[in-house]
């Protein structure tokens, strides 16, 4: 029972990779659309963009910051993951818009090739823009190239591409080509600032939201977020929105729900951690 | 049948029921008058021959006595725990009238405990017909269709979107109520009989429609998952849970055993659950267990809690407090809750039901102090399969249209349970899933014969 680890890895500081064998969640999944993984029986239930299918295999990316996407970064080829449940959301919307731009903000990058790819086989032009605190926390620039017709790369140190925000990069696009769809994926107070580029202009921008979730499939409501002053679940109802209507404050919040739970499930993890790679062999 | 003192079980999530010993169950079993129209068994949803039973406990033949429960109800240990007795078979029995009624819900139960002890063989199969039905959704709606159909000789996929196969006797209904290796146990059986159980699979998604709709039959038992809110400001703020969130991170995710567990739930010290039926008893009763001071607060009077009688008495025993006719307004605080400012009711004429209507009093506002609120005032079926169903018609709150049967409006699909009747009870669910099974099993041996 479970779902192997087929390959592993790090991209960039703290940024991992996972491809996972789940031919339910692989044969099914477009991009936009994200699963759910327990790693194993005490684990907790957390979303997971899917950033890339291969066959039966399915790529997640994440950044570790608590216990579990922790104990997620020590998995390795061969390694079982209890639950993978999948894909959940609704797609990216997708059509012959023209001119779309994918920005990406530090481990938000990794939901971005897959839209590109849609919205490239959907016949746009698609440019991409990505950003990160530094070069060392940049990922998937070759990748992002490969699909996108032009991509330009921000670090807000400089140590990579144009030295400031993807937003800074997003305004000169905006202005310079006028593009007819946006897509801001990153952590929510980037989604909130780089999104604020493209109202003036009118432009629509999706981003996607990553509330904190329990299931995954609308049953328990702890993913709400607000929408055109609107409740909606993120889990079901998008997990992409319209950025100009969704209220990030409220999104912001919520994600700092459990904070004080995070930190002591880290330091246990933290201190309990041998060489097996967690609690494995004392379960 | 004894209860635990409350002082030890409100520490803990063990049964609170230790159940009847042999003894007490043959001399409660003696009382049945075994009347000739037994009207019991007419207020058994899936009318259980309750009279046979009895006597064959009053006899101490307790594995004939489950034979014979066998044949109506599958699930028997789990509907001797969670059935509402008092407006069923019990409510109905002639013994109620002078005394009190006979405990036929405690005999169930204490019969499938004394036949699962003794490891129960399932029962057995008919020849393989080669017909493959798809069931969706593991609640005892989708468990009972898969028993049936699988003992009829099908080939029996099930669908269950989490982890662990169970719906709400696994999620929902607390472990103090319906120990979880009961249910485990029922399941195991219905294994055993060849179901194919996939887990983590969300039908629709991780199945597609023209791959469900590729098996011979599909039979939908997704349940009434979607939790209502109360739609009032306030209601986003950190602490403010569905009864089903906060009961799926402590039931099935484990949070009360945070951090060995990873799931978290708050803390609180003050919490406020609103509604009034089990669901509420429940959330109010495990938040209890959390340690906090619970408050229950309901638009309506006492005697209208939809609740089982004895979950609201046990409720009150483990320090639940009641406020009643009462109803949130608002929820107050600023990023986390602080409060709950409430309207006192009073009940006026009456509804389209007959049920008297709460009707605000005006300037009657409250406050209750509490750092987390609890909703539950109910659920609807969840839109994300059945929306996406071509053909499909729905009832006004959005259940699946079915005749009697279970039939759909797509020729072989059939539903039962919460998705067609609405928030409703296990045993109803699980009665109209055997009706469905049947009419299933009908539909396809007719086309073999084609
Ligand atoms: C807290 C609580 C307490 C209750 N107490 C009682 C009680 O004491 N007595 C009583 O009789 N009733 C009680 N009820 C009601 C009773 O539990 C329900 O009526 C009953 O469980 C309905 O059964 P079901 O099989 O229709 O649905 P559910 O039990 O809801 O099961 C549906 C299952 O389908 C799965 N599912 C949904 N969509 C999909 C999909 N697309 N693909 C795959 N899987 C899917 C869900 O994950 C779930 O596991 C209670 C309910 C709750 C929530
Ligand atoms: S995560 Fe439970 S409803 Fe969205």
């Amino acid at each position: 029972m479970g779902y192997k680890v087929r390959m592993a890895g790090q991209l960039a500081e703290r940024i991992y990779q996972v491809w996972i064998e789940a031919p339910h969640v692989a044969r099914h999944a477009l991009a936009g659309q994200f699963l759910v993984i327990r790693i194993d029986e005490r684990g907790e239930r957390i979303p997971l963009t899917i950033s890339a299918v291969e066959g039966d295999l399915v790529r997640v990316i994440f950044m570790a910051v608590g216990k579990t996407t922790y104990q997620l970064a020590t998995l390795r080829p061969g390694d079982e993951i209890r639950d993978v449940v999948g894909p959940l959301g609704k797609p990216s919307e997708m059509a012959r818009y023209g001119h779309c731009v994918i920005v990406g903000g530090g481990a938000g990058i990794a939901c971005c090739p897959i839209i590109a790819r849609a919205a490239k086989a959907a016949g746009n032009r698609v440019t991409g823009i990505i950003g990160a605190r530094s070069s060392a926390f940049l990922i998937l620039e070759d990748e992002m190239r490969e699909v996108c017709d032009e991509l330009y790369v921000a670090t807000d140190d400089g140590s990579r591409g144009f030295h400031g925000f993807a937003a800074d990069v997003l305004k000169k696009v905006v202005t310079e080509k006028r593009p007819d769809r946006v897509w801001v994926i990153g952590p929510a107070i980037m989604m909130k600032v780089t999104s604020e580029v493209t109202r003036p202009a009118g432009i629509r921008t999706i981003v996607s939201l990553n509330p904190i979730m329990v299931d995954g499939t609308g049953m328990c409501g702890s993913c709400r977020v607000v929408v055109d002053g609107k409740t909606r679940f993120a889990c079901v109802d998008g997990p992409e929105f319209d950025a100009h209507l969704v209220d990030f404050d409220t999104l912001m919040m919520r994600q700092r729900m459990y904070l004080e739970e995070e930190k002591v499930a880290l330091e246990q993890f933290s201190s309990h951690t041998c060489a097996c790679g967690g609690r494995k062999s004392h379960g | 049948m004894a209860e635990r003192p409350v002082a030890e079980r409100v520490r803990d999530f063990s049964e609170v029921d230790t159940g009847l010993s042999p003894q007490e169950a043959i001399e409660e079993a003696q009382r049945c008058l075994q009347c000739k129209k037994p009207s019991c068994v007419k207020g058994c949803p899936v009318e259980v021959n309750i009279p046979a039973f009895l006597a064959c406990v009053a006899g101490g033949d307790f594995l004939g006595a489950a034979r014979i429960i066998k044949q109506d109800n599958l699930l028997p240990a789990i509907c001797g725990r969670v059935c509402p007795q008092e407006v069923q078979c019990e409510g109905a029995c002639l013994l109620g009238a002078k005394d009190s009624p006979v405990r036929i819900g405690d005999l169930e139960r204490f019969v499938a405990d004394y036949e699962r002890a003794l490891a129960p063989r399932p029962p057995t199969r008919a020849e393989p017909t080669g017909r493959r039905v798809a069931v969706v959704g593991s609640g005892p709606a989708g468990l009972t269709a898969a028993a049936e159909l699988a003992r009829l000789g099908h080939t029996v996929v099930l669908f269950e979107s989490l982890h662990e196969p169970g719906g709400v006797l696994v999620y929902g209904i607390p472990g103090f109520r319906l120990p979880k290796d009961i249910v485990r146990a029922e399941i195991d059986q219905i294994r055993e009989m060849g179901v194919q159980i996939l887990t983590n699979h969300l039908a629709g998604t991780s199945v597609s429609l023209p791959e469900l709709l590729a098996f011979d039959a599909v039979f939908l038992g997704t349940g009434a998952g979607l939790p209502f809110f109360l739609g009032i400001p306030g209601e986003n703020l950190n602490g403010v849970y569905s009864a089903n969130e906060f009961l799926t991170r402590v039931n099935l995710m484990h949070a009360d055993r945070f951090p060995e567990f990873d799931t978290p739930v708050r803390h609180a010290a003050r919490v406020v659950v609103v509604g009034g039926g089990n669901v509420a008893m429940d959330a109010a009763r495990v938040a209890r267990r959390l340690g906090a001071r619970v408050t229950l607060v309901y638009r309506r009077r006492e005697e209208d809690f939809p609740a089982r009688k004895a979950e609201v008495a046990r409720a009150r025993e483990e320090g639940v407090e009641f406020v009643t006719c009462a109803n949130p307004v608002r929820i107050l605080g600023d990023q986390c809750v602080t409060g709950v400012e409430c309207e006192r009711m009073e009940m006026c004429g009456a509804d389209e039901s007959g049920r008297p209507e709460p009707v605000a009093i005006p300037g009657s506002q409250f406050t209750i102090d509490a750092d987390m609120v609890i909703e539950a005032i109910g659920q609807g079926p969840n839109p994300l399969l059945i929306g996406r169903l071509p053909g499909l018609a729905y009832g006004r709150r959005g259940n699946v249209l079915v005749d009697g049967e279970g039939r759909t409006a797509i020729p072989k699909v059939f539903a039962a349970g919460d998705v067609a009747t609405g928030a409703a009870t296990v045993i109803l669910a699980m009665g109209g899933a055997k009706k469905a099974a049947r009419a299933i099993d009908r539909m396809l041996r007719d086309r073999v014969g084609e």
